[in-house]
């Protein structure tokens, strides 16, 4: 598992260093290291350290991100179908932003104006508010995960169904508007969308690595890791706020990229061939899968295609693959 | 003996409430609606078709009735057999892609053939419901076997994400199919009409005969993989009928409706509650909450819009959602 860590960090390495490099002026990858020591032209640094960084640093980040807090998700929850999601947040963060369009009534120039600067704010609002109300309506003297995913269901269909009316009801620029935001892209980031995800994973991430050897004993269910001194309630969550926080972090930069958060631990545990998500390997996962997600549609495809496509027909069939090569009893 | 006779009574009791409930949203659902008419006169048309409001009752009515309750009852027996088959609460029918399929193939068909009539759209989501789910059970049996429900549930989850993006890469290419997409989507009942729909009636009722028939492998699976093979359960069999049922049902309810998935993901929790988990009892009386909570929607849909009615899919998952939770909070949930 280590080494599966290891390689995992190097080839995010590299595809972080590929995905400066891809795009429409032509750069190499002597180019973009000595721009990023410092020894580069005025205009390399300008396409560098303004342009290109700042996407591929938000990658890495959202993916890492979601890679965590599906991995935590689906370990606290024992299930592996669970992501961030069935905890109300990237419904709430949808619900949010496609309100901020839509209702903002106005113009298209509107829409885009909001785009930059409140969309993310209203986002991580409706995320953070949702999935408190999720965590709310699941307390019945302490919250126990079975019942928090089917709550989380019937809040997620709810606060779907008003988005899809929402967007039915609206205008068709805005509907498109709404549909884009809704895919998860990453173009129109900089460096002011970049730290609130930082900040977030730099002090979560320790936690969640914390909250390790709980996660594993709470795998032998309620009684008997209350009966090995785990604070059950307390560990739950703590583990919650580490998945909503982060997936609202990573949602506010890119919009939802959801799919990451199931598909990366999946990946992760498979390739480090142990019985549940592995956190960290998750994270670096996420972060490949969403950086060269982007650097393929910025340098190969034709066209603007957002990451939160490309994530998923680069992610499925690699889950898909691994799937149909590894003969062996799935458990979670 | 004594206590199960008592127990097979009481649960005799309670599927015989919900089909009474049912009937009850039925006729409420044939005497409501944007136009008003009054009960007597629907009466009256129904008896004699060529009355004046027997257009509205016969050509739009009646039809819409008949249709949610078997649209409702198809979603919520798939969602039981889903359920029993996976043992995962958040396995809902579209899990096969079924719904991914039908989507993307509606999209295709919208953005090349510049084409969303009710028909046409039917046709091409039952086509591409079966081709999506045929690509899943291809996937999770090349890998480890359709034994363990886990690759399944994970293969079906990878191949819908898929094609949800293509769908969306389409969507977003294109306004008029978007256009059309963000109608088709939401689910609706209104403007269907029984003329056409055969060929989603016939997957309905064979899917309905493979789920009957499924009954003893879930009572038996609900034990666990290894014992239920121990009791000589034919594991395969029993999956492949499994799967058989859901993907059948559930396509046929996508191609009328359009994608309603939250009816097959709570009905069997509602119905658990109320009912056990004994499958034998389960599968009916998950149909019935199913159809029951489809139709009650729908009413509720046509009168809160007024002329410009809100969709079926809309208030279901806006109203059943809050109700669901409600229910959560409230009963002893029965866990898988």
């Amino acid at each position: 598992m280590v080494i599966v860590t290891l390689i995992a960090l190097v080839a995010a390495i590299v595809i972080a260093l590929l995905g400066i490099v891809a795009g429409s002026s032509s750069l190499t990858i002597p180019d973009a290291v000595r721009t990023l020591v410092g020894a580069g032209t005025p205009g390399q640094e300008l396409i560098v350290i303004e342009l290109r960084l700042p996407r591929v640093v938000a990658g890495l980040l959202v993916g890492a991100a979601l890679g965590i807090a599906g991995a935590l998700t689906q370990t606290f929850a024992r299930n592996p179908l669970a992501t961030p999601d069935i905890l109300g947040v990237t419904s709430g963060a949808s619900l949010g932003a496609v309100a901020a369009i839509v209702l903002t009534g106005g113009s298209y120039s509107v829409g885009a104006g909001l785009l930059s600067l409140g969309l993310p704010l209203v986002a991580v609002l409706g995320a953070l508010a949702s999935s408190a109300i999720v965590y709310g309506l699941a307390w019945r003297g302490g919250v126990d995960s079975y019942r928090l995913i089917l709550i989380g269901i019937g809040a997620t269909a709810a606060l779907g169904g008003i988005t899809s009316y929402l967007i039915a009801r609206a205008k068709i620029t805005d509907a498109t508007a709404a549909a884009q935001w809704l895919v998860g892209s990453l173009s129109g980031v900089s460096w002011s969308s970049v730290w609130p995800v930082l900040v977030c994973l730099v002090v979560i991430t320790p936690i969640a690595l914390q909250q390790s050897t709980n996660l594993e004993l709470t795998q032998l269910g309620d009684e008997v890791s209350t009966s090995l001194g785990v604070a059950v309630q307390r560990h739950r969550l703590v583990v919650i706020v580490c998945a909503v926080v982060l997936t609202a972090a990573a949602v506010s930069a890119s919009g939802p990229v959801e799919f990451v958060a199931f598909v990366a631990p999946q990946i992760a545990r498979r390739l480090a061939r142990v019985g549940r998500p592995p956190i960290l390997a998750a994270g670096l996962v996420g972060a490949i899968i969403v950086t060269g997600g982007d650097a393929l549609a910025r340098g190969v495809l034709p066209g603007q295609v957002p990451v939160g496509i490309i994530t998923a027909i680069i992610g499925a069939p690699y889950l898909i693959w691994l799937l149909t090569r590894r003969k062996e009893r799935e458990t979670l | 003996m004594l206590r199960s006779t008592a127990a097979v009574h009481s649960r005799a009791l309670v599927l015989f409430g919900l089909a009474l409930g049912l009937g009850a949203i039925a006729v409420l659902s044939l005497m409501l609606g944007s136009n008003l008419i009054s009960p007597r006169v629907v009466l009256a048309a129904l008896v004699d078709p060529a009355q004046d409001v027997g257009a509205v009752v016969w050509g739009s009515r009646v039809p819409r009735t008949a249709l949610g309750l078997l649209v409702g009852f198809c979603l919520g027996l798939a969602g039981a057999v889903m359920q029993g088959q996976t043992r995962n609460p958040l396995a809902d029918p579209g899990i096969f892609g079924v719904s991914a399929g039908a989507a993307l193939a509606v999209v295709i068909g919208v953005y090349v053939l510049g084409t969303s009539s009710v028909l046409t759209t039917l046709w091409l989501a039952l086509a591409g419901a079966i081709v999506a789910s045929v690509i899943v059970f291809s996937v999770a049996a090349l890998g480890s076997g359709l034994s363990s429900p886990v690759p399944l549930a994970i293969a079906g989850t990878a191949v819908s994400a898929l094609l949800v993006a293509f769908t969306s890469f389409l969507v977003l290419s294109d306004e008029t199919t978007l256009a059309a997409y963000r109608i088709w989507v939401i689910g609706s009942l209104s403007g269907r009409t029984l003329s056409g729909v055969d060929a989603a009636l016939v997957f309905a009722a064979v899917g309905i005969v493979f789920a009957v028939a499924n009954i003893r492998s879930l009572n038996a699976l609900a034990l666990g993989t290894e014992l239920a093979s121990g009791l000589g359960e034919n594991l395969i069999r029993a999956r492949v009928v499994g799967l058989a049922a859901i993907t059948l049902l559930t396509a046929s309810a996508v191609a009328i409706t359009g994608p309603i998935g939250f009816v097959g993901l709570t009905a069997p929790h509602v119905a658990r509650a109320v009912i056990g988990g004994d499958h034998r009892w389960l599968l009916p009386a998950s149909g019935l909450v199913g159809s029951g909570v489809l139709l009650a929607c729908d009413v509720i849909g046509r009168l809160v819009g007024g002329t410009a009615e809100v969709s079926v899919g809309v208030v279901l998952t806006v109203v059943g959602g809050v109700v669901f939770i409600a229910i959560v909070r409230r009963a002893r949930m029965v866990t898988l």
